[in-house]
C-alpha cells in the first residue's frame, strides 16, 4: 500500500507544550493553514483530549466548545478530529456536544491494557456515523500479544482503525516493528502509530511503523507536542515522499506552513535531560512540565521524580501522583 | 428480623462488589445474607456463596420477586442500568434498597457525613467508590472554607479491581460523583476523573481532592479532616490521609489512600472496601433501628 493517512495533532498534543494555553488566534491561524496545506486530519483539544481541562492536568485557556466551533468553521477538506479518554470525558457532558458541533474523526483512547473502557464511547460515535479510531496509549507498557488482544476489543466495538501511541517516547524501532507487525497481521482494520521523541526515535519509529504495515501516522509541526515532542510533521512527510509513499500533502506548502507556525507559537521542543529520563523510565511525556514545577517547589531532582514514577508504573492521567512522589522523595531520598 | 435477631439481607449481583459484600455480611452481628443472586452459574461469586452455605440463584431480580419474604433489605451490586430497572421493583415490594451502582437513584449517603438522616429513607444510594472516599473531604472543604470556586476529585484504582460493569459505567461514575461532590460541598463547579492503573503488583486505591478557594484556611481544614478521617476509620479501617491539606500551584490539595480488608480481592482493592463498608454500616444502622423498635413485625418498612 502506497498511500498513507497523515493526522496532525499539533493543536492537541502541542497543548501540553504550553500547559494547555494555546490562544484562539494561534488556533485559528493553524486551522486555516492546515486546510490550505491539505492536512487530511487536524486533531484539536486539550492535551489529554475532550473534557480533560482540569486541575489534575491543567486548565485549558480555550474551552472545548469554543475551540471546536471555531475550527469547524475553518475546515472543509481537512477533517476535524478529537481525542477522547473515557474516565475524563463522558458521552452526555462532552462527546455528544462535540459530535453536534460537527467533529469528523473521533479517536477514543485508553491506557493500552484497558480497551474495554472505550466500548460505549466508540459505539456511540459510530452510531452517530462518525469515523472512529481506537487509540492504545502508553503502548510500551504492553506486549505485542496484549496489544493485539486489546485492539481486537476496540475493533469489535466498531473502531475503524487502531492507533498505538508511544506516549512516553520509550520505544525503539525493534519494539515498534514487533508491535505493528503483530497488529497488522491480526486486525482487519488499518493500523497507525503516534510517536514521541524522548529518545530521538520519533521519525525512525514512524518509518519503522510504516515499513511494518502501518498506514496512519501522526506528526506535528516542528514536533510541537508533549515532552520532547512528536514526529516532526514536515520531516516525516519529506522522508515518506523520498521513500515513495504518498500523503496527498504538498511538501512545499507544508514547509512554509511550519515556518509560519514556528514564528507564531510552535516552538521546536528539544530533548531535555528530563525528557530523556521520561523516555527511559517509560513515564508519560506530558508529565514533563508538572514534574519540573513540583520538583522545584520541593527542591528535588526532577530525574529522581521520573525514576520513582516509572518504578510505580504511573500512567497518563495520574498527574496527582507527582506530588505524592515528590513529597515522599523529599522525606526519604536524602 | 430473623430468629437470631439479625436483619435478612439479599445481595443482587455476583461480581467483585457483590462477592466482597457477601464476605463482609458474613462477619456482621446484625445482618444475615439469606439470598445471593446473580445471573451466571459459573460466576466465582455464586460458587463462593454456595461454599459458604448461602442460598443462591442465577435468576437475577426474578428470584427476589418470587421469594420476597426471604429478605428485608437488598444490596444492588449490578450496574447503573440494572438498578434503574430494579429500583421501582424494590420500592413496590416495600424493601429497603442500598444501591452500590452509580445509578444516582435514592438518597445519597456517606456514613461519615449523613448516616442518621438517611435512615428515614428506603432508597439509599452509596454514590460511587470515589464518592465515598472524596465526599467527606469535599464536605470538610465546604464546612471550613469560604468562596470555594471549584472542586475536583481524581481517583486511581487498580485495573484488577474493576469488573466489566464498573468499566461500562465510567460515565455514570463521573456524573454521579460530580453531583454528590456538589451537593455535599455546596460548590457548583465540580469535576470527577477516574484512572484505571494496571500495574502489577496492584496499586492501592488513591483519591485526590483539589480545590480553588479564595483564601484557603489550611489549619481549619486540617482539624476538620483529622476528625472526619477518624469517623471514617470507624467503618473503613484502611482509610488513610496521605497528603495533608497543601497548596501547590494555586491548588488546595488533599490526598487519601484506602487499603482494603482483603475480603474477596486482596487489600489493593480499597475501592471495593470503601463502598462495601459504607453499605454494611448503613444496613447495620437499619438493623439496629429495627431491633430497637422491637422487631420486624412492628416496624414500618416504608
Amino acid at each position: 500500500m502506497n498511500h498513507l493517512l497523515i493526522s496532525d495533532p499539533t493543536l492537541r498534543d502541542g497543548s501540553h507544550a504550553v500547559q494547555h494555553q494555546l490562544t484562539m488566534d494561534h488556533i485559528l491561524f493553524y486551522a486555516e493553514h492546515a486546510e490550505h496545506t491539505g492536512i487530511p486530519i487536524l486533531e484539536v483539544g486539550h492535551g489529554n483530549g475532550l473534557g480533560a481541562s482540569s486541575l489534575q492536568l491543567g486548565k485549558s485557556l480555550v474551552s472545548d466548545t469554543e475551540l471546536l466551533v471555531q475550527c469547524r468553521a475553518r475546515l472543509t477538506n481537512t477533517k476535524l478530529g478529537i481525542h477522547v479518554i473515557p474516565g475524563f470525558a463522558t458521552i452526555n457532558k462532552d462527546l455528544n456536544n462535540a459530535l453536534d458541533i460537527g467533529v469528523d474523526v473521533v479517536r477514543v483512547a485508553s491506557h493500552c491494557t484497558e480497551a474495554n473502557i472505550t466500548k460505549r464511547h466508540i459505539e456511540y460515535s459510530r452510531n452517530r456515523e462518525k469515523e472512529v479510531f481506537g487509540v492504545l496509549m502508553m503502548s510500551h507498557m504492553a506486549s505485542p500479544a496484549v496489544l493485539v488482544e486489546e485492539a481486537k476489543k476496540m475493533e469489535s466495538y466498531g473502531a475503524q482503525a487502531i492507533i498505538i501511541m508511544d506516549s512516553a517516547g520509550a520505544s525503539l524501532p525493534v519494539d515498534v516493528h514487533e508491535k505493528i507487525t503483530a497488529l497488522v497481521h491480526h486486525l482487519d482494520i488499518p493500523v497507525g502509530f503516534h510517536a514521541h521523541n524522548n529518545l530521538g526515535m520519533a521519525i525512525a519509529n514512524s518509518i519503522t511503523a510504516v515499513e511494518s504495515g502501518a498506514t496512519i501516522l501522526d506528526g506535528t509541526s516542528r514536533g510541537f507536542g508533549a515532552g520532547a515532542g512528536n514526529a516532526q510533521l514536515e520531516v516525516l512527510v519529506a522522508v515518506l515522499h523520498k521513500m515513495g509513499y504518498q500523503t496527498g500533502i504538498d511538501l512545499y506548502r507544508l514547509l512554509d506552513f511550519a515556518d509560519q507556525a514556528e514564528s507564531l507559537f510552535c516552538t521546536p521542543p528539544h530533548i531535555s535531560s528530563v525528557s530523556v529520563i521520561s523516555g527511559l523510565t517509560g513515564v508519560f511525556s506530558g508529565f514533563a512540565k508538572p514534574v519540573e514545577r513540583i520538583a522545584k517547589q520541593y527542591n528535588i531532582d526532577p530525574k529522581d521524580v521520573f525514576f520513582e514514577l516509572g518504578k510505580r508504573k504511573i500512567i497518563a492521567g495520574q498527574e496527582d501522583l507527582i506530588l505524592d512522589v515528590a513529597i515522599w522523595l523529599s522525606h526519604h531520598a536524602k | 428480623m430473623n430468629d437470631n435477631n439479625k436483619l435478612n439481607v439479599a445481595i443482587l449481583g455476583s461480581g467483585n462488589i457483590g462477592t466482597d459484600l457477601l464476605v463482609k455480611v458474613g462477619r456482621s452481628n446484625y445482618l444475615d445474607c439469606t439470598y445471593f443472586v446473580g445471573r451466571n452459574h459459573d460466576s466465582h461469586g455464586i460458587q463462593i456463596a454456595q461454599s459458604l452455605g448461602v442460598r443462591t440463584s442465577i435468576d437475577s431480580i426474578d428470584a427476589l420477586i418470587k421469594d420476597s419474604d426471604s429478605f428485608d433489605l437488598v444490596f444492588d451490586a449490578t450496574s447503573a442500568n440494572g438498578h434503574n430497572i430494579h429500583a421501582p421493583i424494590f420500592k413496590q415490594m416495600g424493601k429497603i434498597s442500598i444501591d452500590l451502582t452509580p445509578s444516582n437513584i435514592g438518597e445519597m449517603c456517606v456514613p461519615a457525613v449523613n448516616l442518621e438522616p438517611c435512615l428515614n429513607f428506603t432508597e439509599i444510594s452509596l454514590v460511587t467508590c470515589g464518592g465515598q472516599a472524596a465526599i467527606p473531604l469535599a464536605y470538610a472543604i465546604g464546612q471550613t472554607q469560604t468562596n470555594i470556586q471549584y472542586i475536583e476529585v481524581v481517583s486511581s484504582i487498580s485495573s484488577m479491581s474493576a469488573g466489566l460493569a464498573t468499566r461500562n459505567n465510567l460515565d455514570e461514575y463521573i456524573e454521579t460523583t460530580e453531583k454528590a461532590i456538589g451537593k455535599f460541598s455546596g460548590c457548583n463547579d465540580v469535576k470527577a476523573i477516574i484512572n484505571l492503573n494496571p500495574a502489577n503488583p496492584c496499586i492501592d486505591m488513591q483519591t485526590t481532592i483539589m480545590a480553588i478557594v479564595d483564601q484557603p484556611d489550611l489549619m481549619k481544614l486540617q482539624e476538620f479532616i483529622d476528625q472526619i478521617v477518624l469517623d471514617i476509620q470507624m467503618y473503613v479501617p484502611g482509610y488513610q490521609l496521605i497528603i495533608s491539606p497543601t497548596i501547590e500551584n494555586g491548588r488546595m490539595i488533599v490526598m487519601i489512600k484506602v487499603k482494603g480488608y482483603g475480603d474477596y480481592l486482596p487489600p489493593y482493592a480499597g475501592n471495593l472496601d470503601i463502598i462495601n463498608c459504607a453499605a454494611i454500616s448503613v444496613a447495620e444502622e437499619f438493623a439496629k433501628k429495627r431491633s430497637n423498635k422491637g422487631g420486624y413485625h412492628e416496624s414500618s418498612v416504608n
